[in-house]
């Protein structure tokens, strides 16, 4: 039996399916989070339930990738039961969707979430009529309390018994008579295998120029796409708008005509995070707060990180001296132990320990709903950059790790965003590379050129955004962001996507790094340094650097924080400052900065933007590290 | 009075009147609830040309310069 959640961003569908399910999606206050779905079985009354949880989608018009790919699912696979979830205060919205899935005359049940907040609003819903009128099951839940779900499942369980359809609602008069038509031509088509959907929801989908099926139909028939031109043609003359406005208003009055006769208002509870965007959101005091709360996110991360850093760090170490006595010094077995070693705790005592906290930070941020007042904080720099509000989320994780930070940029919804904010992430030093701004730079040359270091480089990567949006003009006019009202996270949901999250980094990049370790100590044993050193000489006589250095930039592509590691190492002296002077420390650290991604990042960027472009951000940064590294050298 | 939405202050109601602009952004819009006759409330507006905030149908959305210059509404108070 198949169960799938269906409804619009922020509705608290993927809490639901977080609580009956495991932890196995993220829920988010971003509109189109989820891009992926996910899927999880259950046992419930003694049969073997999937339950689905589709991408939130505000209609089943396709204009948006993650939209599209729920709605053929929804037309694809065998369905038992869809439970289209609502959030209860913003009903009126919601139906919307609601009336589009009737049309698709699959069974039903409709679940009013979150109905503790509409009723703090004053919105009462007549819970009986409201199932009278759309003729299917209602049940009201509070997601991230449990409160309900069983009743939900017992629905859905009912319906897909003994299915009920639910019923249609007729457009105006003008309308339903174009769609009447149009609908009879398609009959005589005989459409319906070809695109498994319901010849009026094929029809209304056709007038309102729904892209998707508008290019199926071009493909098969280029006359009848004429026919269909005609029909919009039709509406549109006695409306004078456009036929997808048309549709999309009738939908509207509809769902405010069916509002309007179950909702009863009353008179709003005040509440405290009714007035909290007075200040969150205030010219002034909004941008105080957002610095007083990111210092605070940060000192949180580095203080946890730091904590485990080094227990951690030694437990792994102490391994390595008994290897050493077991398996001989210069051994191969013992190079490759060793490497093994250092790569589990890389990822073990270096990532994790900053990563946890900070995906925790994130997720609160994220689940109190603060993230979208970032956003709308941040929109009018970052527009500045030829970018939208919403990419400085990316933007911040990658101060953590650049892999879960190339990974959020799926919240973006234009490809190009997507592309220009994981370049610009690949720039933004990850702990590995803060740690080198630490250990060489403020360490060396004293904090105030430290803070230089992190100046330059959010100046680089605005003026590496300014060029990149230059090369690709933008579309899109503009951001379009729900702001959603606070909420107190539960700590349960919490860890689930923390748990998710780090569960990405454990499977892409933690292998890799732990490839790498092993290569490093492959290119010790066999001592290949010298040929790399004399490969890479080009580049170390450009910047004015000692030859040794050569082999630290190959291991820094591997790993990142390796670079300094293997700085000490190569240049065999434990104190750098006494072979290399304070422009040759600077010239050294802002290459390492910016040039060629980690390995893991590749992997994940592969992924997600594609080989092309990877490749081309891979030779964008070493171009802009190369260029600025120059400079350094001579003007530092 | 019909201006765009963009150069509304903070505080005024006003009333959507036409969406210009193709067939993403409208659809956009009239998913999150914005359709040509709906009332919204403007509450506020980022500094340095940021976003404009409007509450509608009891739900807030933000929205870029971009996006409110191509709102025209009319200033109703």
């Amino acid at each position: 039996m198949k169960i799938v959640l269906v409804g619009q961003p922020n509705c608290g569908k993927s809490t639901i399916f977080n609580y009956v399910a495991g932890y196995k999606a993220i829920t988010s206050n971003f509109p189109g989070k989820t891009v992926e779905y996910s899927i999880s079985r259950m046992t419930f009354q003694g049969r073997i339930v999937d339950i689905v949880d589709l991408p939130g989608t505000y209609s089943l018009t396709s204009f948006d990738l993650a939209e599209l790919e729920a709605r053929k699912y929804l037309l694809r696979e065998e369905i038992d039961v869809i439970i289209n979830v609502i959030d209860a205060s913003l009903l009126g919205r919601g139906l919307e969707l609601t009336l589009q899935l009737l049309e698709l005359d699959l069974p039903l049940v409709l679940c009013l979430n979150m109905i503790d907040e509409a009723e703090s609003k004053g919105i009462i819903i007549d819970i009986a009529n409201l199932s009278n009128l759309l003729g299917v099951p209602v049940v009201t839940t509070i997601a991230h309390k449990g409160w309900g779900l069983n009743d939900l499942f017992q629905a859905a369980f009912l319906v897909s018994q003994r299915p009920v359809k639910g019923n249609f609602f007729n457009f105006s008069k003008d309308v339903e008579q174009v769609l009447e038509q149009l609908k009879k031509e398609l009959e005589e088509k005989n459409y319906i295998q070809e695109f498994n959907v319901t010849y009026r929801f094929l029809a209304i989908k056709l007038l309102e120029n729904d892209q998707h099926f508008i290019d199926e139909i071009k493909k098969k028939d280029r006359e009848f796409l004429k026919a269909i031109r005609n029909y919009q043609k039709q509406l549109e003359k006695c409306r004078e708008r456009s036929s997808d406005e048309i549709i999309s208003s009738e939908r509207h009055h509809l769902s405010m005509q069916i509002y309007e006769s179950v909702v009863k208002l009353s008179k709003p509870k005040k509440e405290i995070r009714n007035y909290l965007d007075n200040i969150f959101m205030h010219p002034v005091f909004g941008y105080i707060s957002l610095v007083i709360i990111l210092y605070l996110f940060f000192n949180f991360v580095f203080y946890v990180g730091s904590l485990l850093e080094e227990p951690l760090m030694e437990f792994f170490y102490q391994f390595l001296p008994l290897t050493e006595k077991i398996l001989g010094s210069g051994s191969l077995s013992f190079n490759i132990i060793s490497g093994v070693i250092q790569g589990l705790a890389g990822g073990m005592a270096i990532v994790l320990p900053f990563l946890f906290p900070f995906l925790l930070g994130l997720a609160f941020l994220e689940d109190t709903g603060y993230l979208p007042r970032v956003a709308y904080l941040m929109d009018t720099f970052l527009h500045r950059v030829g970018l939208h509000g919403k990419a400085i989320i990316p933007i911040m994780l990658g101060y953590g790790c650049t892999v879960p930070a190339v990974m959020a940029t799926r919240i973006l919804e234009s490809e190009r965003d997507r592309f220009i904010t994981s370049v610009l992430t690949t720039m933004i030093p990850c702990s590995a590379r803060i740690t080198i701004i630490f250990g060489l730079v403020a360490f060396y040359l004293g904090p105030q050129a430290a803070m230089l270091v992190f100046l330059l480089n959010i100046i680089v990567v605005a003026i590496a955004g300014k060029i990149l949006s230059n090369i690709m003009p933008e579309i899109t006019p503009g951001m379009i962001l729900e702001i959603p009202a606070y909420h107190v996270p539960s700590l349960k949901i919490l860890l689930a996507k923390v748990w998710l999250r780090m569960k990405e980094f454990i499977v892409i990049a933690w292998p890799l790094l732990i490839m790498g370790s092993i290569v490093l100590s492959l290119l010790k044993h066999w001592h290949w340094e010298a040929i790399i050193n004399q490969m890479l000489s080009p580049i170390t006589i450009l910047l004015g650097l000692p030859l040794a250095v050569g082999v630290t930039l190959i291991f820094g592509v591997l790993r990142k924080e390796l670079s300094m590691i293997m700085l000490v190492q190569a240049l065999g002296v434990s104190d750098v400052s006494t072979v290399m002077n304070a422009t040759q420390i600077m010239t050294f650290t802002i290459f390492i900065l910016f040039y060629i991604p980690c390995v893991a990042t590749i992997a994940v960027l592969i992924k997600e933007i594609g080989s092309k472009r990877t490749l081309f951000t891979i030779i964008f940064t070493f171009f802009i590290a190369i260029i600025l590294a120059t400079i350094t050298r001579f003007i530092y | 009075m019909i201006i765009d939405l963009a150069d509304v202050k903070p505080g005024s109601k006003v009333k959507v009147v036409r969406i210009r602009g193709g067939l993403g952004i409208r659809q956009r819009l009239s998913c999150l609830g914005i359709h040509p006759g709906d009332l919204m409330l403007v509450q506020a507006s980022g500094i340095m040309r940021g976003p404009v905030v409007v509450s509608i149908h009891g739900n807030k959305v933000a929205l870029g310069r971009g996006v409110a210059s191509k709102i025209l509404v009319e200033v109703i108070l």
